[in-house]
């Protein structure tokens, strides 16, 4: 392909590249690299080569005037039935961070029907300014009035970036938006920097299942665009003293204008509580049945925690897609995970290596696993399982099943 | 009724690992499959043409093994299989893609349903189906986990969509563009007879100059408005484990069940 240049002269043949490239796009020819139609530029490449005869061309520098107009950090702010999303608050913590950073201001913007005292809570959060759409039209968060607004808005004020939650909703509308600006969208972003020498957003993200992480650049379109998952940032402490201004804007279009109606919502009656629970116990597969998932479930139960599993516990079919930890399940930032006969592949660990203390239990004493654990065991989880329950019986001096509230009870008068 | 599936043939990730040594990716043996959510896609487009008739077009853009991907779908009922293929497409991020298969779509004349898995495997953004919907002004109707009903005379969609909360019922005007979730259905496997057909048939491929309007500066690289700068492995956890040892499973859990008492985790 035309997207990457060789440098003949200079290539060594010494393969560093070959190795490096995810998608198998290099082969050595007669000791001189060469490059197939596998290649889609993403540069993994170029940072291998020890003599750099690797090249992507990139396109001239954007109007650096044009470019400049464009000022600000802004969040849009998810809620449900009346509460902000916290992924909304994280994303607010950052938005101060870069804003900041970048000497400029933060702005919230909350569609919604009855939120305006969300708007109240953004500005604790960090925002200085608040973009307040009241409307029956954003009773429920719809693809095209809340992206006709924000269209409407982000015309007139050019914001530099910005940030949503990677929600299904947030997904839907930074989809939507970005579309229809011509602007780069970086998903499911884990760091958000601002370069210093171009004032550029560096957005880092795992790709290709998590097996690698690419750092990715909007150089010449606005705003810089980027969603990030919940929990990958920690929630700020709200300032209740702080002062923001808001302002009061109308829907860019009228119902009449609008392709859906939503009819009806079932609220699932969550019986796994990954998002917010502050003992994990997962499971992987080390576990080898439906029914090997019984001893992890007493141990979460005793500790009053959730259960999780790996993808391939998962896919096969021995626990349900709801208790899913990883790159394509939750992401979760417990107190404590305790990975049970988990090998620790790269896509579990995305979804998890944030947590507070991480226990490991696995036959297998290289398992990648026990690289991100603070502690570990290396042994039969059938048979460590059982003796650390008795072990937390003894101290926690309660029976299994009996739950958290007992625990904390003992822990609290302890 | 006219449906449109979108796949993608991806590496498979699920097989990626990691080399300790060299901190690179062991890609060997790794097989191309298509998008494990866009088969989801394929067998919602072939029930709804079983059950209301018309026709179904996968498209797909990538290099030319890509045109594997879009026989599997064949194989497994779909009508037609196009591959947007070229030089000029190479480099393109989600905006640049959903731009070609939005340009491709507009080329196939009026559709009803375009159908996309919810996101791909090997980038996992999500973002093509909602864009595609934009650029050509279809009813977006995002993690969609069944289709309630379908007047295609009324012009009607109903569909119940998966988010965060719960279940969201969700009544949408036609055309619209669907993205799927795992949940839909169950992917019926490819058949020999069908399979044989698509080698008869064969699968068309567009390049650029076949795609009308198609504004070369938003194509591929030059129509992509990210670039990657770095890759790197992910960075592990600072500090080694602490590790027990399970020849005394009693004594290792006893030890560790102190630790986390001190660790005040519980």
């Amino acid at each position: 392909m035309g997207l990457l240049k060789i440098d003949k002269e200079k290539c060594l043949g010494c393969g560093a590249c070959i190795d490096a490239c995810p998608y198998g796009a290099l082969d050595l020819v007669d000791d001189v690299v060469v490059v197939n139609e596998k290649c889609t530029a993403c540069g993994a490449c170029i940072d291998a080569c020890p003599v750099m005869a690797l090249l992507i061309p990139r396109l001239s520098g954007g109007d650096a005037e044009r470019l400049s107009a464009y000022r600000g950090v802004w969040v849009w702010i998810e809620q449900f039935h009346g509460r902000m999303c916290e992924v909304s608050a994280e994303m607010l913590g950052q938005g101060r961070r870069l804003a900041d950073t970048r000497g400029t201001a933060l702005t919230a913007c909350v569609l919604g029907r009855n939120v305006e005292h969300i708007a109240g809570e953004a500005v604790s959060y960090g925002a200085d300014h608040v973009f307040l759409a009241d409307d029956p039209l954003f009773e429920s968060y719809r693809t095209i009035p809340y992206a006709g607004t924000l269209l409407g808005l982000v015309r007139e004020h050019m914001p530099e970036i910005f940030l949503l939650g990677a929600s299904a909703r947030g997904r839907d509308l930074a989809g939507a938006m970005a579309a229809d600006l011509h602007t780069g969208l970086t998903a499911d972003c884990t760091g958000l920097d601002i370069d210093a020498d171009t004032g550029l957003l560096l957005q880092t993200r795992p790709a290709f299942g998590g097996n690698i992480m690419a750092t990715i650049l909007c150089r010449d379109y606005r705003p810089q665009m980027a969603t990030v998952r919940h929990h990958v940032f920690e929630l700020p402490i709200p300032d209740r003293t702080r002062q923001g201004q808001i302002v009061r804007v109308a829907p860019a279009l009228p119902e009449e204008k609008v392709p859906t109606r939503v009819v009806g919502f079932t609220e699932e009656t969550e019986t796994v509580h990954l998002a917010n629970a502050k003992v994990i116990v997962a499971g992987g597969r080390g576990v080898g049945s439906a029914a090997g998932f019984e001893p992890i479930r007493r141990l979460a139960d005793m500790l009053g925690g959730a259960v999780g599993a790996s993808r391939s516990a998962v896919d096969a079919g021995w626990i349900s897609y709801a208790h899913q930890v990883g790159q394509t399940g939750r992401t979760v930032r417990p107190d404590l995970y305790i990975a049970c006969g988990i090998s620790g592949a790269i896509q579990h660990l995305a979804g998890m290596k944030t947590s507070r203390v991480i226990v490991a239990i696995n036959k297998n004493p290289d398992a990648p696993i026990f690289q991100v654990a603070n502690y570990g065991i290396v042994g039969d989880l059938f048979a460590v399982i059982p003796a650390l329950i008795d072990e937390f019986k003894k101290r926690l001096a309660v029976t299994p099943g009996f739950g958290a509230e007992a625990a904390e009870a003992v822990l609290t008068r302890s | 009724m006219n449906i449109i599936v979108c796949l993608k043939q991806v590496p498979n990730t699920a097989d990626v690992r990691i080399d300790p040594e060299t901190n690179t990716l062991i890609r060997e043996g790794i097989p191309n499959i298509v998008n494990p959510f866009d088969l989801y896609a394929i067998e919602e487009g072939v029930r709804l043409r079983e059950e209301f008739g018309g026709r179904v077009t996968a498209i797909s853009m990538g290099p030319p093994q890509a045109a594997e991907a879009l026989r599997e779908a064949m194989g497994m009922g779909v009508d037609e299989g196009i591959l947007l293929s070229d030089r000029a497409f190479a480099g393109s991020d989600s905006w640049a893609t959903s731009y070609t298969l939005a340009l491709a779509i507009r080329k196939l004349g009026a559709c009803d349903v375009v159908l996309c898995g919810k996101q791909a495997i090997d980038g996992d953004t999500g973002q093509v189906g909602p864009g595609i919907a934009r650029q050509l002004g279809l009813t977006p109707l995002t993690y969609v986990f069944r289709i309630h009903s379908l007047d295609p005379e009324a012009g009607k969609i109903v569909v119940e969509r998966l988010l965060e909360e719960g279940r969201e019922l969700a009544e949408g005007n036609l055309p619209a563009l669907l993205t799927v979730v795992k949940d839909i259905n169950q992917p019926r496997a490819a058949t020999l007879y069908d399979l044989r057909r698509s080698f008869r048939v064969g699968i068309r491929t567009w390049k650029a100059s076949d795609l009308p309007g198609a504004d070369p500066a938003n194509l591929g690289l030059s129509g992509s408005p990210t670039q990657v700068v770095r890759i790197f492995s992910p960075p592990g956890r600072k500090g080694s484990p602490e590790i027990f040892s399970g020849e005394r499973v009693e004594a290792a859990a006893s030890l560790l069940a102190d630790r986390l008492l001190a660790e005040h985790v519980l």
